[in-house]
């Protein structure tokens, strides 16, 4: 039994719970006792948070652990280790690992190796289809039972309607949802960034936006026929964002994540860069006019939850030619500091709806626990200073993996402290 | 610089004792002879490093390759691939100086220069000309240098093609752009026209040659349509009958020949200059 923790006189931001301000959150028996003005701390250890923000714990809902297969990249321990310095209480794996995780005893070896790792909680996401190859759906119930809390092809889009149909209707059963990377490939060509003046300026083939748009236009259209429950991963454009928008209008069953750094980059980041292969990543940076609508989303609600797509590769694999690099780069460390700095800090994004898409947004889209403070909740909390300031080094990453757009970046805001169950996994700060 | 190519002994000592590698990635006979022909004239010792195929498929990254070649200290290298930013990436990594000799559809800025200096041989100015560059827009770094090249020293770029070559917002560097070839040659003091990448056939970006030619090949009628006196050039190697008919090709309004000669001269000014040469010493 661990001793009960009291967070003391941190102003406490939870919009699931509908609570802003200045009061204590004790901790014990791994959920939220109590929060309140002035707790007694009885036989607690007292965490004083004054001058910082106490968080529902931040949900990642879209990561690459890498393992098994690619530890080399990452490893389940590494991974989530740089989700505690993230600030974020739980990750959500995707299931694009050697072998692929489509049968319950790879799930179940992800769980396991969550659990040992003994920091942020895990939760795989199976894959969609047997191997990822987009054919047949693969055994969602056993898969369900195993841990997993969605199901996903990510990286291959399910471009085959009659499979996708399917998918909806088995993974119904246990109320998962199929999570689309939405990227139709006969329009996108596996292009290394996105289509527009840049691209052509370049001399680089472009992915358009209406490869992303295209794909999410059937995938709603399958989710309305099927009453199936469609997450968009990384939704990077402003026309798939206006589909999300309309089938939301329309009573379809759809979610969608953004990433930190679709909200920030444009483009024009690859040219200013040199080709820097840290700017390449699929869905690719678009443009200045996507930004501005993703930005928009983020306040009226239509996005659901902002997302790493922490996608860790090693130093030999980036230091390539642009064409030939991988797509992903790291975020787990960077994102929330990001989105603070970058929106929150200047007035573009309210401090609500910043919590509310690192956490309760997320908790809702898999249905997982957390997500707010509400008392008997899980003990999960992300300690936030906002007055932090700090420079992104990728040589101090935790993670893996180095390659980030944001690398030289300095940050106002970061997470201080990254508490689990009732213990601080991470922090930045003395007790 | 142009001089020398007239002496009866063509070789200056500019840069002996400088090193130069010649890596090409892909496969070239023209700019790599062209540099090649530049680094002798002016004493440079040059090395030619001649790999087929992407640095995955040699098994070898091109991290490592230029490594070892700046192990051996060039004091410049000339860098030919087929990917786009390569020499950005050689640059980040090398002490030695880096030469753009084509990277993918991006640049190709020498020959931008020989292009310019031919134009200005023929019609004595670049400012205020109308120059039509037709072809394969999309996959070509031809165009791009040239636009950017010309459209600064103040010439009137436009851009011909049919649809499946232009590439999007091509217009945003400062040119027109029509797919039009016959309103494009109205009054052009310069035409250039691009290779039809045969090679890309196989993409059905154009349905058959012969539907090419018949709309975008300069033919003498066609021809007929610019300014007396309008110069046709093309970078090479051409595909004759396909862009360009033989006549055209072949008559005194083409200067495409003038072109591979001033390509050597442009090199060499390039090289003479990267390699701690100053402007002035070297004008002739």
């Amino acid at each position: 039994m661990t001793r009960a923790l009291l967070l003391r006189g941190g102003r406490v931001v939870d919009p699931a719970a509908g609570r802003d301000g200045r009061l204590d959150v004790l901790l014990s028996d791994g959920v939220v006792a109590e929060v309140g003005d002035r707790i007694e701390p009885g036989d607690a250890e007292v965490f004083d948070v004054a001058g910082r923000y106490v968080f529902p714990g931040f949900i990642d809902l879209h990561a690459h652990l890498r393992e098994p297969g690619r530890e080399y990249a990452e490893t389940i321990e590494t991974g989530l280790k740089a989700a505690a310095a993230g600030g974020f209480t739980a990750v959500c794996a995707m299931p694009n690992t050697d072998p692929v995780n489509d049968v319950r005893e790879v799930c179940e070896f992800v769980v396991a190796r969550g659990r040992s790792a003994g920091g942020s909680r895990l939760y795989p996401i199976a894959a969609a289809t047997r191997g990822q190859k987009g054919e047949e759906i693969a055994a969602y119930g056993e898969l369900s039972e195993a841990g997993a809390v969605a199901v996903s092809d990510d990286g291959k889009w399910l471009s085959n309607g009659g499979v996708l149909r399917r998918a909806f209707e088995h993974a119904s059963l246990f109320h998962l949802r199929v999570v689309q990377h939405a990227e139709d490939r006969t329009l996108s060509e596996g292009a290394p960034m996105h289509e527009g003046a840049v691209s052509t300026r370049l001399g680089l083939a472009g992915q358009p936006a209406i490869a992303e748009a295209a794909a999410v236009g059937r995938d709603l259209l399958v989710a309305e026929q099927t009453g199936g429950r469609l997450h968009v991963a990384h939704l990077s454009t402003a026309a798939a964002l206006d589909l999300v928008r309309r089938g939301r209008a329309a009573g379809i069953d759809v979610t969608c994540e953004v990433t930190p750094h679709h909200l920030v980059l444009s483009d024009e980041e690859i040219a200013a860069s040199a080709f820097s292969t840290r700017t390449k990543m699929n869905p690719p940076l678009r443009e200045t006019s996507d930004l501005t609508a993703l930005a928009v989303a983020l306040s009226d609600g239509t996005i659901d939850a902002i997302a790493t797509d922490h996608a860790p590769h090693h130093a030999d694999e980036k230091a390539v030619e642009f064409d030939a690099a991988p797509f992903g780069v790291v975020g787990l460390e960077t994102a929330a500091s990001v989105v603070h700095d970058r929106l929150v800090a200047r007035g573009r994004l309210s401090l609500e709806r910043f919590v509310a898409l690192f956490s309760a947004g997320p908790a809702r889209v898999f249905g997982l626990p957390g997500g707010t403070l509400a008392p008997g909740s899980p003990a999960d909390v992300t300690v936030f200073d906002p007055e932090a300031r700090w420079k992104v080094e990728p040589h101090r990453f935790l993670s893996k993996g180095r390659s980030t757009p944001f690398a030289g970046w300095e940050l106002s805001g970061a997470p201080v402290a990254t508490i689990v169950g009732g213990v601080v996994i991470w922090q930045r700060i003395e007790l | 610089m142009r001089s020398i190519a007239a002496r009866p002994i063509k070789k200056v000592p500019a840069l002996r004792g400088r090193m130069v590698v010649n890596l090409f990635f892909e496969a070239s006979t023209r700019t790599r002879f062209s540099f090649e022909t530049a680094e002798k004239w002016l004493s440079a010792d040059s090395l030619n490093f001649s790999v087929k195929g992407s640095s995955v498929e040699k098994g070898e990254s091109l991290l490592d390759t230029a490594r070892n070649l700046q192990a051996m200290s060039p004091d410049l290298i000339v860098i030919r691939h087929g990917s786009p930013g390569v020499p950005h990436f050689l640059a980040r990594h090398l002490k030695a100086g880096v030469v753009n000799a084509g990277d993918g559809a991006h640049e190709h800025p020498t020959q931008a220069l020989l292009d310019a200096l031919t134009i200005r041989q023929r019609l004595g100015r670049l400012e205020g000309l109308s120059v039509t560059i037709c072809g394969d827009i999309a996959h070509s770094r031809v165009v791009r240098s040239n636009i950017w090249l010309l459209t600064k020293m103040g010439a009137r770029v436009t851009i011909c093609g049919p649809p499946t070559l232009l590439p999007p917002r091509i217009e945003e560097m400062g040119v027109t752009v029509t797919t039009d070839f016959d309103a494009a040659l109205d009054g052009a003091d310069v035409v250039m026209m691009l290779r039809m990448q045969l090679e890309r056939q196989g993409h059905s970006l154009f349905p058959s040659l012969r539907e090419y030619f018949r709309l975008y090949g300069l033919d003498a009628k066609r021809l007929s349509r610019t300014k007396a006196g309008a110069i046709v050039m093309h970078p090479g190697p051409m595909n004759r009958g396909v862009e360009i008919a033989s006549d055209v090709a072949d008559s005194e309004r083409s200067v495409i020949l003038d072109q591979v000669s001033n390509g050597v001269a442009v090199r060499m000014a390039v090289l003479y200059l990267l390699l701690g040469g100053h402007p002035w010493e070297g004008e002739s």
